[in-house]
């Protein structure tokens, strides 16, 4: 028995292939055409070669439970997930507009701070901002840029139209699975890819090489770069060490790097000290100095804010870049745009209500069954009220939560995430999923072709996290033209 | 390269090496307690005192039986260098650096230990203990050939050598100690008769029974196998030549002055010790614990030279 798309029915939620029983998009159809010519024997085949290929290729995440860490094997399903090339140049726009603005923003806040002085955005905002660091106030990074490397979070609604969930501009997680994911899906599905023009993922490490290569305080040299992860112990370790290889960078631990009477980051290698140009850290902020920061962080380097502040090394993202990563800023992003482009924004937001705001607390205090409430500096999903999905006595708690620190709370209506066609078991079925595509910006800047896409393998869920049992496929960008 | 790196990979190599060399000396042994007569008692804590851990034994146990002393050097959680420990380090070192390694090595690594792990009781009683220490052996050699045929030879690798050789060198010096230390308890006049089967027995702890009968042809006597297991330039075991092995190994790696001139007076060391004086006027155990020495301060050097935090410099 082969797929009969017949059979399959999103409703009542936007597909991402198929747009109503029987009937595929446009640029969808070849691979649903090509899909149901398998019987259900080669589709499990394909699925058991993808499996041993995420074995074989070792690409795993790490689950830390019970004292123990464990590689898991990556989730992965084999279905990709289509949208056209005319489709994503525009998001793809809209993703460049949207960083450019973010960095102007950022190193705004750092310096003038003339967007509060043309009371654009009210500096209350800024008052309370957990991810604001005092100390790289007056520093104007190369090329003014802070966030190099953003992973924005993208959802369709039930129209179809895209938006902008959050934008992680600190340490964004994810690119090494978009690449692995495109590797897998060749070795499945050969056949798709010679007939299709499916645009290429790979570039990526060389973009984000010759970015970080923009930063480096001795561009006459061949700069040395490194990636700076916390160990192995870390959920993003096999990341780290992919990016790290992939570029032919060092991949070092805080204890391995130095910092010089002359103010310069060294490493230590058997050859004695070499000097470090740019690092492309995986640490949090709090983390990475104990002598600015967090003085008990094993993970970091000593002196190594005096170092980026002298500019003696490149950091990406530069310290303090989160600021921006703050549900409560995110609310402004579209005035950030008007303001510092002059241009409409291309990507909208979801309609959000900042619970500072009198107006808006009312209304969320009154229809807290109705819509999602996130405290504003929390990532991976902690600390939220899903409204319809709570109980009584949870909405009264967060009533309270939000009375008690209103600043701290944003709220979103729920929307209709978009599915796509997913193996589950033996069957076909709807899952909803999102997209996380990379912006890199230095001296120039670069979205990925797509991006990662994340599943909630369970139905109906939309938890996407995969260490909560979501899954990913590979995202393609097609071109239609060819 | 990576100081931290370099230090990873030379400990693994050491782990694997001193987990090897145990096994090996407790199947030696295990070996020789089977033919000995009644009479003539084996000291079980003779192998704990050459590991050099009997103060932590001492700690732990109240009687030095047979059972008691294997169980420290093969599982006791406790005792760092037991096989058990030195395994599950030496995956450690693997796992942090999966991006060097061959990842066929890291599975045989990883297998290893889960077997040394999950196996471990039989290594303790008597019934598996022969079939249980010649897995680990073999399998410690399946690790070494597999990084020796498939990992580019280049500084890293450079460590992987210098590391199992230094290691071997040390446990070598230890073995010959055993003879110095005479492990035989006698309760008769005489126990000459015996103490060709200790020698024997110390030879095999080393695989070398079969390469001293093919290159010494004489009987087997305390020094003909002292000096072979010192001072034999072929035998791959004998600490000579895991000292050459160790100094070719140093010579391709940068700033080596210090390590470098440090083992070749350990290998002169050894090479010009005169074995008929020292068993003739029991100076054997000093002299070993001067080698002994000596090879700690090779490690010293090494880790000085490049595993340390080096001082920050203006450049």
């Amino acid at each position: 028995m082969a797929i009969d798309w017949k059979q399959y029915d999103p409703k009542p939620f936007f597909d991402e292939l198929i747009a109503k029983p029987g009937k595929p998009r446009k640029p969808a159809k070849p691979l649903t055409d090509y899909l149901s010519s398998l019987d259900d024997a080669e589709i499990q085949s394909r699925k058991a070669a993808a499996d041993s290929a995420i074995l074989e290729m070792g690409i795993s995440f790490t689950v830390y439970t019970e004292g123990e860490n464990i590689d898991r094997a990556w989730p992965f399903d084999i279905i990709p997930r289509v949208i056209t090339k005319a489709e994503w140049e525009r998001v793809s726009e809209g993703l460049e507009q949207r960083l450019t603005a973010l960095n102007m923003f950022i190193n705004d806040i750092y310096n003038k701070q003339q967007i509060f002085k043309d009371k654009i955005i009210p500096r209350y905002v800024l008052k309370q901002s957990k991810n604001f660091r005092e100390q790289c106030v007056g520093i104007t990074p190369p090329h003014g840029v802070w966030a190099h490397i953003c992973g924005t979070d993208l959802v369709r609604d039930g129209k179809g139209d895209f938006y902008v969930l959050e934008d992680n501009l600190r340490v964004p997680s994810g690119v090494s699975y978009m690449l692995e994911n495109r590797q897998v899906t060749k070795r499945v599905f050969p056949e798709l890819f010679e007939n299709s023009s499916i645009l290429p993922v790979d570039e990526y490490p060389t973009q984000l090489f010759d970015m970080l290569a923009s930063i480096s305080p001795r561009p006459q040299d061949y700069p040395e770069i490194a990636v700076l992860t916390p160990g192995i112990y870390n959920s993003a370790y096999f990341e780290h060490s992919f990016l790290a290889q992939r570029m032919g960078a060092e991949l070092v631990e805080g204890a391995d790097l130095v910092v010089g009477d002359d103010d310069c980051v060294y490493m230590r290698t058997i050859d004695g000290l070499e000097r470090v140009d740019v690092i492309y850290r995986r640490i949090d902020d709090e983390f990475i100095d104990p002598e600015v920061f967090n003085p008990d962080s094993m993970l970091g380097v000593p002196g190594l804010m005096r170092a980026w502040r002298k500019g003696n090394v490149g950091l990406a993202n530069a310290p303090g870049a989160g600021v921006a990563d703050d549900k409560v800023m995110y609310a402004f992003v579209p005035e950030v745009i008007r303001y510092y482009l002059d241009e409409e924004p291309i990507l909208p937001n979801v309609p959000t209500y900042l619970c500072v705001d009198d107006k808006d607390r009312e209304y969320v205090l009154d229809h807290l069954d109705e819509l999602v409430v996130k405290p504003a500096n929390e990532s991976g999903g902690y600390g939220m009220l899903v409204g319809p999905h709570a109980t009584k006595k949870q909405r009264a708690e967060f009533a309270q939560l939000i009375q008690k620190d209103p600043r701290n709370y944003i709220a979103q209506p729920t929307l209709d995430l978009s599915v796509a066609p997913t193996l589950c078991g033996d069957d076909i079925e709807p899952r909803h999923l999102d997209l996380r595509p990379f912006i890199l910006q230095g001296v120039r800047t670069d979205v990925t072709a797509g991006g990662l896409t994340r599943v909630a393998m369970r139905k109906g869920s939309l938890v996407v996290n995969s260490s909560q049992g979501g899954g990913s496929k590979d995202t393609w960008i097609v071109d239609e033209e060819n | 390269m990576l100081s931290r790196v370099a230090e990873r990979v030379y400990w693994m190599a050491r782990y694997v090496e001193r987990a090897e060399n145990t096994a090996r000396m407790v199947t030696a042994f295990h070996l020789l307690a089977l033919d000995m007569p009644k009479s003539v008692q084996l000291s079980w804590k003779g192998l704990v005192e050459v590991t050099g851990n009997d103060e932590l034994f001492d700690n732990h146990y109240q009687r030095e039986d047979e059972r008691n002393c294997v169980k420290f050097l093969l599982a006791d959680a406790d005792n760092p260098s037991s096989v058990l420990n030195s395994l599950r380090s030496a995956r450690e070192n693997v796992r942090t650096t999966r991006d060097l390694v061959p990842s066929e090595a890291w599975e045989v690594m990883n297998e290893l230990y889960l077997f040394a792990r999950d196996e471990i009781d039989q290594g303790i009683g008597k019934r598996g203990r022969f079939e249980f220490l010649s897995s680990i052996v073999q399998r410690c050699q399946t690790l070494t050939g597999l990084l020796a045929g498939t990992m580019s030879h280049d500084a890293a690798y450079d460590f992987i050598r210098l590391g199992r050789n230094l290691e071997r060198a040390d446990m070598g010096t230890r073995q010959v100690d055993v003879g110095a230390l005479k492990l035989l308890k006698k309760d008769h006049d005489d126990p000459e008769p015996y103490e060709g089967l200790l020698w024997t027995s110390i030879l095999r702890s080393e695989s070398g029974f079969q390469m001293y009968r093919q290159h010494v042809k004489r009987r087997i006597n305390g020094v003909d196998v002292v000096r072979f297991l010192l001072q034999d330039s072929a035998f791959p075991r004998s600490v000579t030549h895991a000292l050459k092995q160790v100094q070719d190994a140093l010579e391709s790696l940068p700033n080596n002055e210090v390590p470098l001139r440090l083992v070749i007076q350990a290998r002169r060391h050894a090479m010009n010790a005169n074995v008929d004086e020292l068993l003739a006027e029991d100076g054997l155990h000093d002299f070993v614990d001067r080698l002994q020495q000596d090879i700690a301060d090779i490690h010293g050097a090494n880790a000085e030279t490049w595993f340390l935090a080096a001082p920050a410099q203006a450049a």
